[in-house]
């Protein structure tokens, strides 16, 4: 209850809190605010912002109203940086524990892998994984959650070396415990905090490495995502940045809030490292 | 002496890394959908099967997959990139020309981000909780979760269009053919903005390191001695504080080159710079595996480039490092 106490004492974490609830909130409307499919004609092309009321943020190259896909966006985004950060850190755990626990040579195979991971650039990786798989909103987000495991493989590692010798994982060996019911009950509920925190870390990139990718045309074109929409914009730039700029703070808020919310877990659930 | 034989260790170490990626990697372009023959056969504008067939057997891919891998990695050993059907010239050449840009831009956006992360950390760690240090780490904050790509094209309407200060993109004016110090200028020029535009979430990241490190090292005792000796506040951070508040800072070069380089595909994209970034987006269009694989190759090779190089000034910062070995 402390925690709790902790993170709303916090301006900052409050205020990413918010934002994350209104990017929630937008996400759950936007089939009651819009019925109809966003990336459908609705009116004429490149319509100035504020200009038109039917069309509060205007319309795109092609008439398509961007405020319908600012909100159809919000779930894309938020889709694929949620199940892509679960995939990363259900992978990271995996390899973390299994590396931590044993040790000896499963640990020096397993950080081998991932050392290869952490030397290939993420981004060229995803290329890769985009030019041999294609680029559905599955193939993607499954990517993403792939380039994105190494990190918390790491902190799993970490965390599990320095909490397989404790007394409470002797008394369960001595018990007569077996090796996978030691890490997943005994060990991985201790270690998972930080985990959890750095998840928010990965949600932050996850979302920043797919609207990239969409920007460059290399993600689902069939999906309203902000992305797409800024590689669109980048056509009419020079007189309609709008087309371009509105959906870009869209994701400059998203990932804000994201980082805000773990920095104030991170903050309230180690109080002694506050500041740093 | 010491120093190198220590990362010289590092080094050997990351060679059955380097195999193990491009292995890795090698055996997923299995998987992609159409070969370099294929490439080829749409590059000519369609032919029969028994040329595709022809062109398979010589160029060796109807050998079994692990023939094809081991061929790869002999041909490798010998600096032998391939091919590339698109570019028609070997891969090497193409890489080696698309090369110094990116080299150009990651050194230029790393220096940005590095002078100004330990400038704007310096200024928050001593006004903690001041008004400066709050402006910047908001500041920080909304860096990191600006897209880069977005950045530089809004940074493009204000410097290019509105304002017309700055070219909008390319490496360097083709029109008029320049020669030193105007070329250099001139490029110079052309660089500003993909500089700032990468470097961006870099100074973000560096600045809080650096904030949360010099934080620390200012509680360290020696730093009390130091004041109390009545050495001047400027004295006490330049000389003692900040040498050791940039070790963090130095791994973290190291730690950041691969998402550099994967956000120089981005930025060059943008900016469309004739660089490796924009050569590995445009190989992923044009289906240019063998490029593709070269540029894995070279990129995994900068990044363990990097980390050696930091490991040199670690030890060089850090006395004790190479004193324990």
């Amino acid at each position: 209850m402390d925690a709790v106490k902790r993170y709303f004492r916090s301006p900052a974490a409050v205020t990413g809190l918010v934002l994350l609830l209104i990017v929630v909130a937008m996400a759950l409307s936007a089939s009651w605010f819009y019925p109809r499919e966003p990336l459908a004609l609705a009116g004429r092309p490149l319509i100035w912002p504020f200009s038109n009321p039917r069309f509060l943020l205007g319309t795109d190259n092609s008439g398509r109203d961007i405020a319908a896909q600012i909100l159809y966006g919000a779930r894309i985004s938020l889709l694929i940086g949620g199940v892509a950060t679960a995939i990363a850190i259900a992978i990271g755990i995996l390899i973390g524990a299994f590396a931590g626990y044993y040790g000896g040579w499963v640990d020096n195979v397993l950080m081998r892998i991932t050392e290869a991971f952490q030397t290939l650039p993420n981004f060229v990786l995803l290329l890769v994984l985009v030019a041999v798989f294609g680029s559905t909103l599955t193939t993607v987000t499954i990517a993403v959650g792939v380039v994105s495991w190494p990190a918390p493989a790491r902190l799993t590692r970490a965390e599990f070396l320095s909490l397989r010798n404790r007394e409470f994982v002797q008394a369960g060996r001595t018990l007569g415990m077996r090796d996978i019911q030691l890490i997943l009950g005994e060990i991985l509920p201790n270690a998972l905090p930080p985990i959890i925190v750095y998840a928010s870390v990965i949600m932050a990139v996850a979302i920043l490495l797919e609207s990239a990718l969409a920007f460059l045309r290399l993600s689902d074109p069939n999906v309203a995502s902000w992305g797409n929409l800024i590689g669109l914009g980048r056509d009419v730039l020079r007189v309609q940045w709008y087309v371009s700029a509105i959906p870009g703070i869209a994701i400059l808020v998203t990932v804000l809030a994201v980082s805000l919310v773990g920095q104030g877990l991170n903050d309230a659930l180690n109080p002694r490292l506050k500041g740093r | 002496m010491r120093i190198l034989r220590l990362a010289g260790r590092r080094l050997a170490a990351s060679i059955p890394t380097l195999a193990l990626i491009l292995i890795g990697v090698f055996l997923l372009l299995q998987f992609a959908p159409g070969d370099t023959v294929d490439a080829m056969m749409a590059q000519m504008g369609g032919g029969d099967a028994a040329t595709a067939k022809e062109l398979r057997k010589f160029y060796g891919l109807d050998l079994s997959i692990p023939a094809q891998l081991g061929n790869y990695l002999w041909r490798l050993i010998r600096l032998d990139l391939g091919f590339s059907s698109i570019y028609g010239k070997p891969v090497a050449s193409v890489i080696l020309e698309r090369l110094p840009p990116t080299i150009l831009l990651m050194t230029a956006s790393l220096s940005f981000a590095f002078f100004f992360g330990i400038v704007f950390g310096v200024i928050a760690a001593r006004g903690v909780n001041k008004w400066p240090d709050t402006v910047i780490s908001i500041l920080g904050l909304i860096f990191y979760a600006t897209p880069s790509f977005w950045f530089g094209l809004m940074a493009i309407v204000v410097f290019s269009i509105y304002l017309q200060w700055l070219p909008a993109g390319g490496f360097e004016n083709i029109g008029e053919l320049q020669t030193g110090i105007g070329r250099t200028l001139d490029i110079a020029r052309h660089l500003v903005l993909p500089t700032l535009t990468l470097g961006l979430i870099f100074l973000a990241i560096y600045l809080r390191i650096m904030r949360a490190s010099m934080l620390e090292v200012l509680n360290l005792d020696y730093v009390r001695t130091a004041r109390a000796k009545g050495l001047d506040e400027t004295r006490v951070v330049i000389r003692h504080v900040l040498r050791n508040a940039l070790l963090p800072m130095v791994t973290l070069i190291g730690l950041q080159a691969g998402t550099m380089l994967g956000g120089s595909v981005v930025v060059e994209s943008v900016f469309s710079l004739p660089g490796l970034g924009r050569l590995a987006y445009e190989s992923v269009v044009q289906r240019d595996l063998n490029t593709l694989l070269g540029i894995v190759f070279v990129s995994a090779l900068l990044v363990i480039s990097v980390n050696f190089a930091v490991d040199l000034v670690y030890a060089r910062l850090d006395p004790r490092i190479s004193a324990e070995g």
